[in-house]
């Protein structure tokens, strides 16, 4: 057998096992939406609470056709990216001067600490008082969640950086702010990128609390909504599009990944 | 005038527990375009003294003078320092590592891609500008990496053992490149090393440190014979091993009076 025909069939071998992988996947899915109709449909379980795919399918097409979704949705969609890029932002630039000045950051650590172990959605309340029953306050709640754990991800990251690397560069001349420019931020770009994929899911649970919690528009607004009317068809709906769009989310984030770690292996 | 001149220069490690003396009472002169070898075993402080003439830290005591001006002061560029490993930026092409120290002292960008193109081809590595380091072996790595320090034109350049990471065909090899690059260029160099072969081989002259605390233990010139010839011929020249027995005879003599 010469090679030719023995790399093919590695290639084949390798098609096979893909498409077993996309096979379970979708058996699983299937079985998942199936099993719950049928238990809906059989009176397993108690249709008021746990709803059906096709109710739930039904209120979709009728929510769509009325705009009231796409409406809700937008906005909450909006909130999200924005509080999950402020987020993102301001805890890479707090973590920059926290790795700027060892002093400040030797100051701030207990700080850092302690608010990092609060749970930031109950300062909820005062946001709305202060910012607002609307917008700016979901999207700090959005923002306010994820800061301070990417502050202490990233500035452990930039710490980390090879210190022979910042020797290359001492040994050119590079001031702090080139140093950090060529060394640290590219350095730590793979943590910061993991740290945009937990924020996804962080973000979203500061802006649904938040729109809970303000209970005007939204998502998180459909939800505590069709609680208050016992609903649970929009509950699971809602909850349906928030797990697409935190979906497509993360995985904007991996096309980001790949383009900015040329690197990878 | 001497090209750099280490007057009495003394330093030592604190830490909260103790004090300890990395080097005591360094005196030292170089002339310009020689290759001069630090030799001796670990913690004998080579590297502390390498990173003080590079002006990383001051020394506790002493001066570093670069022809004639104290090396911390120094405005202008002066040091080339290249690693055991070869610390190239793996998310940078290998032409922008190579620019990297130019683009630090904003030099036009096409100068410095032409300075990167003719280094290259001095070190053996045309047409790899736009590869990743990633994708070049570890001889060819390393040899990016002085194309790196060069790129900057140093006066002088300092060596932290750059070959103790390469299998040993590929240091023969690059022993020769660098050598021969050095020369043509007409760079000082310091070299670091712990073997002594290679000390003998790329030298002009050696010194030789003893440890606990850091010091010139004796400094042994290298034969003109040997000065002549490129370091892998130099290896194969019967002055070269009658040197190397007497630097191993002082080796010798200064591991037995630490044992004894």
């Amino acid at each position: 057998m010469n090679i030719h025909t023995l790399h093919n069939q590695y290639k084949a071998a390798l098609v096979k096992e893909k498409r077993l992988v996309r096979f379970y996947q979708l058996l699983i899915f299937i079985a998942f939406f199936s099993g719950w109709e049928i238990a809906s449909r059989f009176k397993w379980i108690d249709q008021l609470i746990f709803s059906s795919p096709s109710k739930i399918w039904s209120l979709f097409l009728t929510k769509i056709s009325d705009g009231t979704l796409v409406n809700h949705l937008s906005i909450t969609l909006a909130e999200t990216v924005l509080g999950f890029i402020i987020g993102t932002l301001l805890g890479t630039l707090l973590a920059a001067i926290l790795w700027w000045s060892p002093f400040l950051s030797r100051v701030l650590d207990p700080y850092l600490v302690i608010l990092n172990a609060m749970p930031k959605v109950a300062l909820g309340p005062i946001l709305i008082v202060a910012l607002g029953p609307g917008f700016t306050s979901i999207i700090t709640m959005g923002a306010i969640i994820s800061v301070i754990i990417t502050t202490i991800v990233v500035y452990t990251a930039f710490k980390g950086v090879d210190p022979n690397y910042l020797l290359v560069l001492q040994t050119f001349g590079a001031n702090r702010f080139q140093t950090f420019k060529e060394a640290v931020l590219p350095a730590s770009f793979p943590t910061i990128i993991s740290t945009l994929k937990v924020n996804v899911g962080l973000s979203w649970v500061g802006v649904i609390v938040g729109e809970f919690l303000v209970s005007s528009k939204g998502l998180g607004y459909l939800i505590t909504y069709g609680f208050q009317v016992f609903n649970f068809n929009l509950v699971l709906l809602s909850l349906m599009i928030i797990a697409v769009c935190a979906t497509v989310m993360y995985q904007l984030v991996e096309l980001l990944e790949k383009a900015l770690i040329k690197n990878d292996r | 005038m001497n090209f750099l001149t280490i007057n009495h220069v003394d330093h030592t490690y604190f830490s909260k527990q103790t004090a300890t003396p990395a080097l005591q009472n360094i005196n030292l002169s170089i002339e310009k375009g020689e290759f001069i070898s630090f030799l001796g075993p670990s913690g004998c402080g080579k590297t502390t003294l390498l990173s003080i003439i590079a002006g990383l830290f001051p020394p506790t005591a002493g001066t570093v003078l670069l022809e004639g001006q104290p090396v911390l002061s120094r405005d202008e560029l002066s040091i080339g320092y290249m690693l055991q490993q070869d610390y190239l930026f793996p998310w940078k092409t290998i032409g922008q590592n190579i620019t990297l120290g130019l683009k630090l002292l904003k030099h036009d960008k096409e100068a410095s891609l032409s300075t990167a193109m003719k280094l290259l081809q001095d070190v053996g590595l045309p047409g790899v500008e736009h590869q990743y380091p990633r994708e070049l072996s570890g001889g060819m790595r390393q040899r990016a990496a002085l194309a790196r320090t060069l790129a900057v034109d140093p006066k002088i350049l300092l060596l932290d053992e750059p070959f103790s990471a390469l299998d040993y065909q590929t240091k023969l090899k690059l022993e020769d490149l660098v050598s021969e690059t050095l020369k043509a260029y007409g760079k000082t160099a310091v070299l670091v090393t712990h073997d002594i072969g290679e000390s003998i081989a790329m030298s002009d002259r050696i010194y030789l440190f003893a440890a606990h605390p850091g010091r010139i233990h004796k400094v042994f010139e290298v034969p003109n014979e040997l000065r002549l010839l490129t370091p892998f011929q130099a290896r194969n020249h019967p002055s070269y091993s009658s040197l190397f027995q007497t630097i191993w005879k002082e080796l010798e003599s200064l591991e037995h009076s630490y044992t004894a």
